[in-house]
């Protein structure tokens, strides 16, 4: 009644933005908060830019400053022209790309048909075939099995001891399939009567249906991959097959010289080849962050509902 | 039939009622919704064979290891197949029972390192939660949660690298305090210190993401509980004990539970890579003592038998942690991220 009143609005004490039923926090009190914030979120960026600050600073400036610096004064890219003039880390990051891009392809690949055969309601053998799979979950058989399984199948020191063995994980197994049963069965049934087969179903339905979940999964993968080191560690003994964690941990954790097999070059800073190496294995995850982070979360969430 | 209208592979159960000629015979029907077992086979197969690649990889990759802890009651031989191996019985399990030191310092440190993650990194991604839930600005919190969650996809390599380039003894702090005179950080690569070290690793990787899942839980609480403390009176605080914490409770006690499912089990990589550093001492954990005694020294049978009895040991405590979790009326989590 006080609205209909032309000039007046109805009388509400100052607060006008209630948070939780009660006014904004004492600025003090926010200010303290922020402050705390601000420190969280420095502690996360600071190594970073330090990492990228010094693989690009330049020799007078490293040793001025003793070792790392906040901030380029010269920036060059010197560190990666040497580190990609061929060599290990060139070597090093084609063989991560390379296992990094198939085992994601062969997962994704195999995911999705095992996950469809395991999503269509009363079909054969899938309730035994899912159990198969979940179990799974529950228990892992062992580095030393494992160790001996990949090297009584012969595949010591082969890149695909690093692709196969994560293809299948029953976790993404089980959101996908979750994916394709959520399917409508209308579009299915609508699809056979049209006389469509199987693979036309998966193929002309479900795929294209559940292109978001496939990508994904093939994020997972792909970062999983990516970032594997131990297997590497354990399977591969060669140095050209190395991948990029693994030299990343000779070169910098163990802080292994590295040389460059050309004489007479000005080589740059030790430290700079270092970060920049460092750089170069966080180059594909900042890439793909924003998306990671969306479907990530969500994840994590999901397995948490599901189970 | 409807199923010979359609074809072969469409079953009669796939087919929606009302294309189904009207059929009396309720029977029958039952019959043709649940074909036998060979008429199902036969229906499926190729929905089968798409599955089989999986199936494949699953059973080679998890379930013939499975067998071949066999190794574990043989003497392993390098020029002898597993099945070639002669039968030791329970020989390689005597530093279990007979308390081998150095296996018990590696069940120590397990155990001690997995107090530390539930005392110290367990709760800080649920008042870090609460922080980033108390910001009045939507757009702080995004950016906020986009920078903490990053380091969670960094490897393990990637982290104690960059602990090392920041705080090791030529690292980016101790340069600076030197500079200084200010008092110069001994973390990375002393013993005394590497519980620290690998905590505090922990924390950093970890503690943004960890809040993902409390988040949720807040965002799920009714907004007219905290108008409800507002009217009776109470403070941010208040709001706080008697709103946010129980509606988030029961999410705290079941990540709880799960995590005491998995107290064998500590950061292989993460301790592995900075082992050199610190010596076995202070770093051995039973996975690092299985790596170190197996792949290292050759003794496979003995690293399988412990592998094999913290594998058994840690099934258990996840199916208890699960019942247990199940017991609080909460749905259990069979995987972990």
């Amino acid at each position: 009644m006080v609205s209909v009143i032309p000039g007046r609005r109805p009388v509400r004490p100052r607060a006008a933005r209630l948070v939780n039923g009660m006014t904004p926090p004492h600025p003090v009190m926010r200010g303290v908060k922020g402050i705390v914030l601000l420190l969280c979120c420095s502690v996360v960026v600071l190594p970073f830019i330090g990492v990228i600050s010094t693989s690009l600073a330049d020799q007078e400036q490293i040793t001025r400053a003793g070792g790392y610096v906040l901030w380029p004064e010269n920036p060059s890219f010197e560190a990666y022209a040497a580190i990609f003039r061929g060599g290990v880390v060139t070597q090093a990051t084609l063989v991560s790309i390379f296992v990094t891009a198939a085992g994601s392809l062969l997962s994704v690949a195999v995911v999705a048909l095992l996950a469809y055969s395991l999503s269509r309601p009363g079909s054969f053998g899938h309730r035994p075939v899912l159990m198969l799979v979940l179990v799974t979950m529950l228990f892992n058989a062992g580095m030393i099995p494992n160790y001996l399984l990949i090297k009584q199948i012969g595949l010591l020191d082969s890149l695909w001891a690093l692709i196969l063995p994560p293809v299948v994980s029953a976790f993404q197994v089980i959101i996908v399939r979750a994916f394709f049963m959520e399917v409508p069965q209308e579009i299915i049934d609508a699809a056979r009567i049209d006389g469509a087969s199987e693979f036309q179903v998966l193929t002309r339905i479900m795929l294209p249906l559940s292109k978001a979940v496939l990508a994904v999964v093939a994020l997972f993968q792909a970062v999983a991959y990516w970032s594997a080191f131990f297997n590497a560690m354990l399977y591969i003994n060669s140095t050209e097959k190395w991948p990029l964690q693994l030299v990343l941990r000779t070169y910098v954790v163990d802080n292994t010289a590295i040389g460059t097999d050309l004489p007479g070059e000005v080589v740059p800073p030790q430290q700079s080849l270092q970060m920049a190496i460092l750089v170069v294995s966080l180059i594909p995850i900042c890439l793909v962050y924003p998306f990671l982070q969306k479907h990530f979360a969500k994840g994590v969430v999901i397995g948490a509902v599901k189970g | 039939m409807a199923s010979t209208q359609v074809g072969e592979h469409a079953a009669p159960d796939r087919v929606p009622a009302a294309t189904r000629p009207p059929d009396d015979d309720a029977p029958l029907r039952e019959a043709a919704r649940r074909p036998s077992r060979l008429r199902r086979f036969r229906r499926d197969r190729f929905l089968f064979l798409l599955g089989l690649p999986g199936v494949v990889l699953v059973l080679l990759f998890h379930y013939v290891p499975l067998a071949g802890n066999i190794i574990a009651f043989k003497d392993y031989r390098p020029y002898l197949t597993i099945w070639e191996a002669p039968w030791v019985g329970l020989n390689n399990f005597a530093v279990i029972f007979q308390g081998d030191p150095a296996f018990l310092n590696a069940l120590k440190n397990t155990l001690v390192i997995s107090v530390l993650q539930i005392i110290v990194v367990f709760p800080v991604p649920i008042a870090l939660a609460l922080l980033l839930n108390s910001l009045l600005s939507e757009r702080i919190k995004r950016v906020a949660q986009s920078i903490l969650y990053l380091p969670h996809f960094m490897s393990w390599v990637v982290i104690v690298a960059l602990f090392q380039q920041l705080l090791g003894n030529a690292g980016l702090y101790n340069t600076w305090a030197r500079v200084n005179d200010l008092p110069v950080l001994r973390i990375i690569g002393d013993p005394d210190l590497f519980l620290t070290l690998i905590t505090s690793q922990a924390i950093w990787k970890d503690a943004g993401w960890g809040t993902i899942i409390f988040l949720a839980a807040i965002s799920r609480v009714d907004q007219q509980l905290y108008e409800a403390v507002a009217v009776d009176g109470g403070g941010r605080m208040r709001q706080l004990w008697h709103v946010t914490l129980p509606s988030i409770r029961s999410v705290i006690v079941l990540l709880l539970i799960l995590k005491l499912g998995d107290v064998l089990t500590v950061g292989f990589e993460q301790i592995i890579l900075q082992q050199g550093a610190v010596g076995q001492d202070a770093s051995e954990v039973l996975d690092t003592y299985v790596y170190n005694r197996g792949i290292i020294d050759g003794n496979f049978g003995l690293a399988a038998a412990v592998g094999l009895v913290k594998g058994l040991i840690g099934l258990v405590l996840v199916l208890a942690a699960n019942k247990i979790a199940h017991l609080f009326g909460e749905r259990g989590i069979y995987s972990k991220w």
